[in-house]
């Protein structure tokens, strides 16, 4: 099936609330992709896992994608079907001030350490997740770095995070730049 | 290459004169000779902690490969911090691993010596703007041998042995163990 074929089916089952803002393939778009209600996500997941004709078996991956203009994130999803070889891309706006949505574990098994890396990275919140926790980072780290207003603390357990550029500290020439180099 | 990579060069300040009638005599301190020789079993069995973070890592085993072959210089690979004398750390440090590394160190015995491995590993290299990638190994733990390279080859790993081999046979065990008289 096209995914506009789905986008339409998913819109009769659970209504232009639930399901909307269909997006075509175009140069923008490099993937045809539509929205989902953050808070209603669940059960179309479960709707497209299920139903014979679509059967969703395949979390291919689990993102988020941080529009501080918009004051949005975005958790993107991208599912597959081994069976009939068709793929579908869900979005879900969520508001940056308090991400929050669902999680989509008991779904598909898959999305367990994918929440944990967007919630690592982006500070996501899923609700309903069994093991929440950073993934990737140290348990003691502080904020989510893929935020964009994101600011690197100055060290990490005494350890620096800055070194000094060895070409301004010792005032070394660099050739093509200065003419004193030889 | 200096002559201390000569595995024969007697030690410094050592005096040898031969007699038929009244036998051989050798003159020299015994501190040197001693130190010669803890220097000379030391410098030759460099053991290694395998330690690889990220692709340097396929370097590093090149070199203890066939082709590069680190163990003719008497370097052998070691699972534990606790037997070995080198520290060869070959990849992107990140800073939750720095404070493992620092812990790895800390268990190793002296005297103990690293290697730095790579532009990551230096400076932080190709991912010294990342937000988790710890700015050069020198942060943490003193370093000895610099190799650049992204990844290096495993001859300048070799050559970076060898440096390291150097260092050892200038190396004053006793005056440093038990102290220099006057001082």
């Amino acid at each position: 099936m096209t995914p506009e074929a789905i986008f339409k089916r998913l819109q009769e089952k659970f209504g232009e609330e639930t399901v909307f803002d269909f997006h075509e393939v175009s140069d923008k778009n490099r993937d045809a992709w539509f929205q989902v209600a953050p808070f209603e996500i669940e059960p179309v997941c479960e709707y497209l896992k299920t139903e014979p004709d679509l059967a969703f078996d395949y979390l291919e991956s689990m993102t988020g994608v941080d529009y501080p203009d918009d004051k949005k994130i975005v958790v993107v999803d991208h599912i597959y079907s081994y069976g009939h070889k068709h793929r579908v891309i869900l979005k879900a706006f969520l508001d940056r001030e308090d991400p929050a949505m669902p999680t989509l574990v008991n779904v598909w098994s898959t999305a367990n350490w994918h929440e944990r890396e967007c919630f690592d990275l982006l500070g996501v919140l899923f609700e309903g997740h069994p093991d929440l926790r950073r993934i990737l980072l140290p348990d003691d780290w502080e904020g989510h770095p893929l935020r964009k207003d994101y600011e690197e603390k100055e060290e990490y357990h005494g350890i620096p995070t800055q070194r000094p550029n060895p070409i301004e500290l010792y005032k070394i020439g660099v050739p093509g730049k200065d003419k004193k180099a030889s | 290459m200096s002559a201390n990579l000569n595995l024969m060069a007697p030690p410094k300040g050592l005096d040898a004169k031969y007699s038929d009638d009244q036998g051989s005599v050798i003159t020299t301190n015994v501190d040197q000779v001693i130190n010669w020789l803890l220097n000379w079993g030391r410098s030759n069995s460099v053991w290694y902690l395998l330690f690889g973070l990220a692709c340097c890592a396929i370097e590093l085993m090149q070199t203890g490969g066939p082709r590069g072959d680190l163990e003719r210089f008497g370097a052998a690979p070691r699972p534990s911090p606790r037997s070995s004398d080198l520290f060869i750390i070959a990849g992107t440090l990140t800073y939750k691993m720095a404070l493992r590394v620092k812990r790895l160190y800390d268990q190793m015995s002296e005297p103990r010596f690293v290697i730095s491995m790579g532009s990551c590993s230096n400076c932080g290299g190709l991912f010294q703007y990342a937000y988790s990638v710890c700015k050069g190994v020198d942060q943490i733990i003193p370093v000895d041998v610099y190799v650049p390279g992204c990844p290096p080859r495993p001859e300048a790993l070799l050559e970076g042995l060898l440096k390291i081999q150097e260092k050892i046979k200038n190396e004053k065990y006793l005056q440093r163990r038990y102290g220099v008289v006057g001082a």
